[in-house]
């Protein structure tokens, strides 16, 4: 039998998903938004009774002191004019994690007969909508046709998307292919090769005298993506930079080979940290924590799934970034997640939209939602992050996620070893995600939401959670000897990597499946979430299987690590793919990319100082970059694991913003992580060389504000960047590596991991658009005494205000600028050595308990800075421009306020202490420069002697908390 | 007995049995960490154990409405066992998904076979929200109960809440009635004074400004914030301004259930 059940709120509840929607319409430009009301509907078939129908729906789907219910049996649709209802579904093949509890809470109500479950949901839209209306706000806003249709026609039974598969074993003809049929061929196929990796590979096969496979093309297409061998970073470019140095104009050529380990990984071998356990190895980069345990950390963008389905890509970005830590050494336990996000701006206009992109502000809510459905469910706490927004993000968000973990110090490294069995464990396999790996390697168009629909997923986190609880067990009872992640090209890069050294043997018709029907190719490189694969010494393989069934997690055999230096994969007998380990894994084509760097040169804006530089002040507290986040962070369980030492927000009423977080991860030691980041794509718009150096000096100048050191910290770099094949972006990008490299050397600080994602370009209609090329930089650091961390709001009226740090004339990029609509050219730099030693003595002071408050001086310079610690501390300021140190070119008080320069710092010190700090920064610029007042009022005098700023602290931190206050 | 043993519950989706057994530990007990398989097939039994815990997290996805899908586990597959814990005297605190699970089973309120009388839903805010609440406990002679698990607090405590669906509802007024008569309200959210206030003093629109209640024995205890994440001076969010005050508000409500076991 089949039934419809429908759940809905009882008159009087609050219906939270309708109201919700509500308000979604309104920002749609729907001037008078009819009324939503919402209803959960359950699709229920199979050997089941109407009265176990009835108490389905009593004991387990219906609350009845909020919602009523009703079995369907005949649909009523009441369309009149004035109500309308949706009906959304899954789309076949789309995972749906309510079925698997329902399913499990039909079973324990003692209903053990086979029945299947599928959900919608149902709007019920009241008002006034023309049809065009109706289309325009169900696509906008409630589905998504990627993973979502609109059910029109009653359904009568449940469709799986089930067929059935016979074997029938494809090859591509390619031994006969001419050239441009190679490229027909890479391009039909979503190959993303270009074509002398495809001619690579036709003289591959030539050898053999056979033409390749399905699988075999595949899998030699994922291992050569730009995702997997970064083949960018790691081949040859030839690089010309036209740049000025010291007002004279020159042209230096550079013949690169592989910039990743001449630039990123050179700084961390030349500082040879004795504390950098395993880096640019692992699936993440590992380091020293105490003497039982090291921490390892990952940062992965999910940009192109973001973009496409905001929701299920920043889900999935998350699931996968988890499986990093947990993929490195044999396992390391996750204990925090990190997120960054770059955005269109939230009022971005509906017609400017380009076609196919969905609107930011739809994007925003749905990565932000994605995250907190991942992070929260998973039990690991979002502790740190950043949004910024810009006009280049609109068809190409970026979605940075990170998660650090903790593992014991011998479980650090793994070792497959020959006759290991393959053990794949968690999820099952469907046909999900098919194609993510090559598709994050090309561009996206307007047409990438219908081509490339099967690389978009949505995660089911507890799934994850469960197999990260199992896995912990089976690693601590020492039951494997490696363990990798299936991640961006499924098995097929995860047990190629594995036997890379060995050769690996695999029976796909032993991978557990979602639904039948899957290719034995489409088994191989599908991209299902929530599975790892484990190399197992036979004889533990009966008690590893048993950790994971105990806790209702799958653990299945499917090959073997064999020593023949081979991939070799089997359908049911049938040899369906057999690669030789070296070919796929070096047999990459070296390829010479053209570079080419042009400095920018643009010219700063001339206008007169204003008098009262109040409103500028409130203008920059309001912007979006700049305001609080707080509607995000809250939504973030940041303190689940019960670790959290400062947290991202913080202050009297705990919403002033934290510069970074710490937290400690053994709960009964005093040992600490700070974690913080840098970003700021603006100051690339005039040399990428100074955006890395700004980004690097920003991360660690949030340690430092926090309390911390440079002794023991270490860096990330993720690069999302524009095309590499376009000799432009590329060029910017080569610059930004130098740029890392001088600045991480300059502050003694090593690379452990990192990450790229190129290709962020949209294109319409043959027009390219770049993203603003951006680096995040993310930072740990270790600290051995977590009660000496310092947080950034005023504590105590009378105290002293130092400015340490010069102030230059470094306005290009900065939000004052912004707000005349000019860029300026003057971009800040940092001067690494000076930037060190002003580091070195602050964290001398804030170990001497010398420092009561200290901030960061970034977006907005010194004003946004200290009107934040005023009122995030609920007191109020006085700050004299004339005593903090600036240098001779920014005789300005608008300039002096609002520059960018790198290596500053605002600090609060109690008067009894001023003699021992002044002595410890010695040789540093600082000034005296004001002091904590009693009040609730923001002065700051100019250089003339007078009031350049005063402002109420409620009326400023109003300004900052409006915008996003969703 | 010395120290008493707690069964921190978990199941696929709980994420806070860590720092429960850590908050355990410090007030004085030995924990075991178990997985509800092993309850339901009969590896282990709950006899060894003098309490028992609910930790906080998304048991299976939270998927239909937060904890009903564990509440029914328990409700159908567990009643017996649990019944018996609970008449043997033993006692239960439920936190957060916890108190989800004990209101949607009907172990909490209570009365009788398990009558489901509230429920938990869907904060007003519409969404998850973090943030720390102060919590008007029962040290007020007026409100004076026999909860063994909120004893010795000061009138005002301070904790964090993390929860979607955390608004406490009764069915009807007779239930709310009947809950402020027998002194079953034991925590209600309330300002730093410990007076009653809306949104976001109250995170998620409580009635009453409910944030815990226990059973008519006083034995089973259910709330929404999380003790557990402040039992360490470093968790509270302004330490940094106010200083250390040795150990967290929420460590008492562990060494009360600790305390009580042992007698």
């Amino acid at each position: 039998m089949f039934y419809k059940i429908e759940v809905f709120d009882r008159p009087g509840v609050f219906d939270a998903v309708g109201s919700g929607i509500k308000k979604d319409i309104l920002d749609l430009g729907i001037k008078t938004p009819p009324d939503v009301r919402f209803a959960q509907a359950y699709l229920i078939d199979g050997e089941i009774s109407q009265s176990q129908v009835k108490l389905v729906c009593e004991e387990l789907l219906v609350d009845k002191i909020t919602q009523s219910y009703r079995v369907l049996t005949n649909d009523q649709r009441p369309t009149t004019n004035d109500l309308f209802m949706i009906e959304v579904a899954y789309n076949p093949g789309v995972m749906d994690p309510v079925e698997e509890s329902v399913r499990k809470g039909i079973r324990d109500l003692g209903i053990d007969t086979a029945v299947s479950v599928k959900t919608a949901k149902r709007y019920m839209l009241k008002g006034n909508l023309s049809e065009q209306e109706l289309k325009t706000l169900s696509e906008k806003l409630l589905y998504n046709k990627l993973i979502q249709h609109v059910v029109s026609d009653e359904a009568r039974e449940i469709s799986h998307g089930e067929v059935g598969y016979s074997f029938n074993l494809i090859t591509v003809e390619l031994l006969n292919a001419s050239d441009s049929r190679l490229a027909k061929i890479s391009r039909d196929g979503q190959l993303f090769l270009n074509l002398a990796e495809m001619a690579q590979i036709k003289n591959y096969f030539k050898k053999l005298g056979r033409n390749p496979t399905d699988c075999e093309l595949e899998t030699i297409a994922q291992t050569w993506s730009e995702h997997c061998a970064h083949k960018t970073f790691r081949g040859k470019i030839d690089y010309t930079e036209f740049i000025k140095v010291r007002g004279r104009k020159i042209a230096r050529k550079k013949k690169i080979d592989n910039l990743l380990k001449t630039t990123i990984m050179k700084v961390t071998k030349e500082l040879k940290k004795p504390w950098c356990v395993s880096v640019f190895k692992d699936n993440s980069g590992v380091i020293r924590f105490d003497e039982k345990h090291n921490v390892c950390f990952k940062v992965e963008t999910h940009n192109h799934p973001s973009a496409l389905e905001p929701f299920g890509g920043a889900n999935t970005g998350i699931g996968g970034v988890i499986r990093d830590p947990l993929g490195t050494g044999l396992g390391a336990k996750p204990i925090l997640n990190t997120d960054v996000f770059c955005f269109a701006p939230p009022e971005y206009p509906f017609t400017d939209l380009p076609k196919g992109a969905l609107h930011p502000k739809r994007v925003m809510k749905g990565v932000v939602a994605g995250v907190r459905d991942y992070g929260n469910k998973m039990g690991i706490p979002t502790v740190n992050g950043a949004v910024l927004f810009d006009d280049g993000f609109v068809g190409n968000p970026l979605v940075y996620c990170g998660t650090v973990g903790i593992m014991p110090k011998d479980k650090s490294f793994k070792e497959t070893r020959v006759g290991d069995l393959v053990v794949v464990v968690g999820g099952r396999t469907g046909r999900d995600g098919i194609h993510g790996a090559t598709f994050s390697s090309g561009e996206l168009t307007h047409e990438s939401e219908t081509i490339s629909s099967g690389a978009v997923q949505i995660g089911n986190p507890i799934q994850e959670k469960k197999m990260v609880d199992t896995i912990l067990q089976a690693r601590d009872k020492n039951l494997y000897s490696a363990i990798t992640d299936c991640g961006a090209g499924g098995l097929s890069s995860a047990v190629g990597e594995m036997g890379q050294d060995l050769g690996a043997r695999v029976d796909l018709e032993n991978v557990p499946l979602k639904y039948s029907g899957l290719s034995y190719m489409e088994v191989w490189i599908s991209e299902s979430q929530e599975r790892m694969v484990l190399s197992v010494p036979p004889e533990n393989i009966d008690e590893l299987v048993e950790v994971f069934s105990k806790e209702d997690v799958e653990a299945t055999v499917i090959g073997e690590f064999t020593g023949t230096k081979r991939l070799e994969l089997y359908y049911k007998g049938d040899l369906v793919c057999d690669l030789d380990m070296e070919f796929l894994h070096n047999g990459l084509p070296a390829l010479v990319k053209e570079a080419v760097y042009i400095q920018a040169k643009h010219s700063e804006p001339q206008f007169p100082c204003p008098k009262d530089l109040a409103k500028s002040l409130v203008q920059l507290l309001s912007r979006y970059d700049i305001c609080s986040k707080e509607w995000v962070i809250r939504q973030y369980d940041h303190e689940v694991q019960g670790a959290s030492v400062l947290k991202p927000l913080t202050g009297i009423v705990n919403d002033g913003p934290s510069d970074a977080s710490v937290v400690r991860p053994v709960l009964d030691s005093n040992k600490g992580l700070i974690i913080s980041n840098g970003i700021n794509f603006r100051y690339g718009f005039f040399d990428p060389y100074w955006m890395a150096a700004s980004c690097i000096d920003e991360a660690l100048r949030q340690i430092i504000a926090v309390g911390g050191s440079l002794k023991e910290v270490a860096i990330l770099d993720n690069f999302c960047w524009g095309n590499p094949d376009k000799p432009d972006r590329l060029g910017g990008l080569v610059r930004a590596s130098y740029g890392c490299y001088d600045t991480a050397k300059g502050f003694g600080v090593p690379f452990i991991s990192g990450k790229d994602s190129l290709y962020n370009e949209y294109a319409v209609h043959g027009r390219s658009m770049p993203i603003p090329g951006t680096l995040l930089i993310s930072a740990i650091a270790v600290t051995e005494d977590v009660s000496k961390i310092v947080s950034m709001y005023l504590k105590e009226p009378g105290d002293l205000i130092y400015v340490v740090g010069l102030t230059g004339n470094e306005l290009g990029g900065s939000h004052y600028f912004a707000l005349s609509g000019s860029i300026g050219n003057n971009v800040p730099r940092v001067f690494f050595k000076k930037a060190k030693a002003a580091f070195e003595a602050l964290s001398k002071a804030s170990a001497s308990g010398l420092i009561k408050a200290m901030h960061d001086c970034s977006e907005g310079g010194i004003g946004v800075a200290a009107a934040e610690m005023a009122f995030s501390g609920g007191l109020g300021m006085e700050l004299f421009l004339t005593e903090l140190p600036y240098s001779p070119d920014v005789k300005r008080n608008d300039f002096i306020l609002f520059s960018e320069s790198n290596s500053r710092f605002v600090v609060e010190v109690q008067k009894k202490h001023q003699h021992k700090f002044e002595s410890l920064l010695k040789g540093i610029p600082f000034g005296l420069a004001g002091c904590v007042s009693a009040g609730k009022e923001f002065k700051v005098y100019g250089l003339d002697g007078k009031a350049c700023v005063k402002a109420d602290i409620t009326e400023l931190k109003e300004a900052w908390q409006k915008p996003l206050r969703w | 007995m010395n120290r008493p043993k707690v069964c921190v519950l978990r199941t696929s989706g709980t994420n806070c049995d860590n720092e429960t057994a850590f908050a355990f530990k410090k007030a004085g007990a030995d924990v075991e960490l178990v997985h509800v398989n092993s309850l339901v097939l009969g590896a282990k039994g709950l006899g060894g154990f003098q309490i028992l815990a609910l930790p906080g997290g998304f048991s299976y996805g939270d998927d239909v409405a937060s904890g009903k899908i564990f509440a029914n586990e328990l409700r159908f597959k567990l009643i017996g066992q649990i019944k018996e814990f609970v008449a043997e005297g033993k006692i239960i605190i439920g936190i957060c998904n916890g108190f989800q699970i004990l209101v949607k089973s009907g172990l909490l309120p209570g009365r009788g076979e398990c009558a489901r009388e509230a429920t938990l839903t869907i904060n007003d805010s519409g969404k998850f929200e973090d943030r720390w609440t102060y919590l008007l406990t029962t040290s007020d002679q007026r409100l004076t109960t026999n909860c063994v698990w909120t004893k010795n607090l000061p009138p005002v405590i301070y904790l964090p809440v993390a929860h979607g669906e955390g608004k406490f509802i009764t069915g009807d007024n007779e239930v709310l009635a009947r809950l402020k008569k027998n002194k079953q309200i034991v925590l209600r959210y309330c300002d730093e004074a410990g007076k009653s206030s809306d949104y976001p003093a109250n995170p998620n629109g409580s009635e009453d400004n409910i944030a815990g209640i226990c059973d008519e024995t006083g034995r089973i205890l259910g709330l929404m914030p999380h003790p557990e994440r402040h039992v360490l001076s470093t968790q509270h969010p302004r330490w940094t301004g106010q200083g250390h005050k040795g150990e967290g508000d929420g460590l008492q409500i562990f060494r009360n259930g600790v305390e009580y076991a042992k007698k």
